[in-house]
């Protein structure tokens, strides 16, 4: 085979690795320049096998990708087999493998159908060729180019498909757009399927580890005789901050670590959650980084408003606790694991081990759910340390506790918007102050110039129309370690806005729902409100306690809306019932859709009803699901979801209807009680 | 003398000093069956569930020496199960599954709730499951699909 669009040597270099098969590069490299090595879609003689280019933590990504390479190449669904490749930077560029930020399908989604176009179009013309007829005389069906009576097998046609250098994408679809179940289930229902929790190798042992709980604090000593005593440990490693305890299996290296007794030393930053939050207040007076200054606020004449918002640090809390198998020899280091930036955990283990990338191994694995967790790496170093001091495969698990309490958290943060309405009750003035911990300060160390472009989001381009808008960012870091959730600065910035725009509504005497409307110019997000406030029967009278909220988004590519139901009683909030309308754009699998709605939705009402990490004495208080408490099932709402047709370029599902639902649901608190909600988790 | 571990009608030879050992760990590291899953280590969850006697145990909780002399049925064999084979069926129909992890445990409870109650109504779903922990959300589908379930079985 031969591809008119890359070089040559990319050609023969794909084409070995994967031996009789059309291999079709998915991201599109500079013209004529190299293409080694990259993201595969490769035709075989029995099917279709993509190399999955994001990594799947449950957010359907093989299912969605897969309809995708299928819809292109008029091939069944089942004929498409899914790999989960290992880390590997240059061989996917321009695409990361990096999954998070809502960015499966926003990222992959035109690479790969243009790719599997051009698969088609190719086998299709040396169908063409061979028979002498017009290529537009063919199409390809069931993985068979048909012309009249002629037929030809895909499988037939590899060794003469040229692949041509672009292709048209199909105008009639056939899978993309109908609600299809995910094509990974079957071994996720019969206990079949294998999480990176889950991999055993011959001769490995199991460890689990303490680190220190108090940030920046160090090992002060432990009681190695008693631990080692423990049957079926076998071995203590111990780390400026941390103990291993290598024993046969998870259980024994448990006890050990209870044996083991082990002491810390405080860190020189003592975390503290009043102290924290005294400081993000006292970062609310000053003036803050600028991000947006639209309009003079001090010219705005009229009513003031101001409101300050509080949210707390958030555990991601997966049902997949951290683990980490390693082995480490001389030649390099395997390592088998679920991570959302395989490529980068390769990187940072190589770097920690002081070998070249191309010693280590990184066999990515399904999460147990990831929500920005697996984002990191730090569970891979931690790996590298233990898997350094021994000479055989080891696997690092991490108890719930550990991975509570070590969590990487989403920031806490505090907001004040402080607007001016005018006679007819519309803001004219607008300023928001962002201030919490950095990530982005963080990842971009030197680069960082003082606003965060994700804690932002959501509040520099909020749906809302406003003359004079202004938005500052304040950096305030503390001793205790923050990274990505299921949406950061837009979750954050959806709560803020969209609850203080209720309070404008009712300020003005207006109907929220109608103030929102005449200050919207996007249509498509006035269709999302519009369509959810419709379904849910926004207006209509409810029972004492009661009462419906709503909040409206736009980011991350989509357009979302919901409106909540919410009970208020004896002290408890509960939401009863969520009507949600998206527009994402093109529906790939609405089934799959409707899935991510009902996940966020339940995710964002976990983190709205109950979901916060406090410190004290330098450690995060939470370890457990008694603590940090997520929704059951006698908990979880109705949900009825609603997407809006769309032909626009598809948007992310992941972060969305998490950000929507808090805000949606503390209006309706307000609704249903008169108390206004100003912080996270909600309090009656 | 070894202890004799019956799972899914398979017996497996344990070494007695695991007698203390949460079935879990056994199953898991020993047996070498990891489609019973750890979620919180405490009985929180629901993740590690398995049957006993039409039950659900935590095994995270349960020591091996409780097990000995009767039939454990895990995730693995669930399918065996008339009930089991009918929720694995509703489970793929209503597409209930996003990450899978808690689904093993999810998929056990209903079993152990259908065998108690065939046609349970909400308010006995919310009982038998809520036990079990789901951090993708996937309450709703599951609430559907055991209905589904409880109607296909014969």
């Amino acid at each position: 085979m031969i591809d008119g669009g890359i070089s040559r040597r990319g050609v023969l270099q794909g084409a070995a690795a994967v031996g009789a098969a059309l291999v079709v590069p998915v991201a599109r490299g500079s013209a004529g320049g190299a293409l080694a090595a990259n993201a595969y879609i490769s035709v075989t003689a029995s099917g279709v096998e993509l190399a999955l280019p994001k990594t799947e933590m449950g957010q359907g990504v093989i299912t969605s990708l897969s309809m995708l390479v299928a819809e292109e190449l008029g091939v069944a669904l089942n004929k498409v087999r899914v790999s989960i490749p290992d880390g590997d930077a240059p061989r996917f560029a321009p695409i990361t493998q990096e999954t998070g930020g809502s960015t499966s399908i926003r990222e992959v989604y035109k690479p790969m159908r243009q790719a599997a176009a051009r698969a088609r179009v190719g086998l299709i013309e040396a169908a063409a060729r061979q028979w002498g007829v017009p290529p537009g005389q063919c199409d390809l069906v069931d993985g068979v180019v048909v012309a009249g009576k002629r037929r030809l097998a895909m499988g037939d046609l590899i060794a003469s498909a040229v692949l041509p250098r672009e292709a048209p994408m199909r105008q009639n679809l056939r899978l993309i757009g109908r609600p299809t179940p995910r094509i990974d289930a079957r071994p996720k229902i019969t206990g079949a399927m294998q999480f990176g929790i889950d991999f055993r190798l011959p001769g490995m042992k199991v460890a689990t580890l303490a680190q220190c709980p108090i940030y920046g604090g160090t090992l002060a000593g432990l009681d190695e005789k008693a631990a080692l005593a423990t049957p079926g440990v076998v071995k203590l490693v111990k780390g400026r901050d941390v103990v291993f305890v290598v024993a046969d299996h998870y259980w024994a290296a448990l006890q050990g670590y209870v044996a083991a007794n082990v002491q810390w030393a405080p860190g020189p930053k003592m975390a503290d959650q009043g102290a924290i939050v005294a400081d993000l207040d006292a970062a609310l007076a000053q003036p803050g980084h600028s991000a947006k200054a639209q309009g003079d606020l001090n010219a705005a004449r009229g009513r003031e408003f101001s409101a300050t918002y509080h949210q707390p640090f958030l555990a991601h809390a997966a049902m997949e606790p951290l683990a980490c198998t390693i082995h480490v020899t001389e030649k390099g280091c395997e390592i088998w694991s679920g991570s959302q930036v395989p490529a980068q955990a390769r990187a940072d283990a190589a770097k920690a081990l002081g070998m070249g990338e191309d010693k280590v191994t990184f066999h990515n694995f399904q999460m147990g759910g990831g929500f920005g967790r697996r984002l990191e790496t730090d569970m891979v170093l931690r790996a590298v340390e233990l898997g350094r001091a021994v000479p055989y495969p080891v696997k690092l698990v991490w108890s719930r506790e550990e991975d509570v309490q070590h969590d990487m958290f989403r920031p806490a943060y505090a907001d004040r918007i402080s607007a001016v309405i005018d006679d007819k009750g519309r803001p004219i003035a607008w300023e928001h102050r962002i201030a919490g911990s950095s990530i982005m300060a963080r990842l971009m160390g030197d680069g960082f110039k003082g606003v965060d472009g994700d804690a932002i989001e959501g509040a520099v381009e909020m749906p809302y129309a406003v003359a004079a808008h202004h938005v500052t960012f304040q950096q305030v870091e503390s001793a205790v370690p923050t990274s990505w959730w299921r949406g950061v600065g837009g979750l954050r910035s959806c709560f803020v806005v969209e609850s203080f725009i209720d309070e404008l509504a009712h300020g003005a005497g207006a109907d929220p729902l109608a103030y929102r409307l005449a200050l919207m110019e996007d249509a498509r997000s006035r269709a999302v409100l519009s369509r959810a406030a419709k379904e849910a029967g926004w207006g209509r009278p409810m029972p004492k306690g009661q009462g419906m909220g709503m909040a409206v988004l736009k980011l991350w590519g989509t357009h979302i809306a919901a409106v909540v139901e919410a009970k208020v009683a004896e002290g408890q909030i509960s939401a009863v019932r969520v009507t949600i309308a998206v527009d994402c754009g093109l529906a790939i699998n609405p089934l799959g859709i409707e899935a991510q709605v009902e996940s966020g939705v339940i995710f964002g009402l976990s983190a709205a009803l109950y979901g916060e990490i406090t410190m004290k004495d330098g450690a995060a208080q939470q370890s457990n699901y008694h603590d940090f408490r997520i929704l059951r099932m006698n908990e979880a709402p109705r949900i009825a979801t609603h997407i809006i047709a769309s032909q626009a370029d598809p948007g992310g599902m992941g972060e969305p209807p998490c950000a929507v639902v808090a805000p949606a649901l503390a209006n309706a608190v307000f609704a249903a009680s008169g108390q206004r909600m100003r912080k996270l988790p909600l309090v009656v | 003398m070894p202890i004799i571990l019956s799972v899914n009608g398979q017996k497996h030879s344990i070494d007695n000093a695991a007698a203390d050992v949460p079935l879990l760990w056994v199953l898991r590291d020993m047996v070498g069956m990891t489609g019973t899953k750890f979620g919180c280590g405490v009985g929180l969850c629901g993740a590690c569930g398995v049957l006993i006697g039409g039950q659900r145990f935590f095994s995270c909780q349960t020591p091996l020496r409780a097990v000995i002399g009767r039939d454990v049925t895990t995730i693995e064999g669930l399918g065996e199960d008339p009930h089991g084979a009918a929720l694995q069926q509703a489970w793929e129909e209503v597409d209930v599954v996003q990450c899978g992890y808690c689904q093993p445990g999810q998929l056990i409870a209903a079993c152990a709730l259908l065998k108690a109650n065939p046609r349970p109504d909400d308010a006995a779903i919310d009982e038998g499951m809520s036990g079990n922990l789901c951090r993708c959300g996937t309450y709703p589908r599951i609430r559907k699909a055991v209905k589904l379930a409880a109607g296909g079985v014969k």
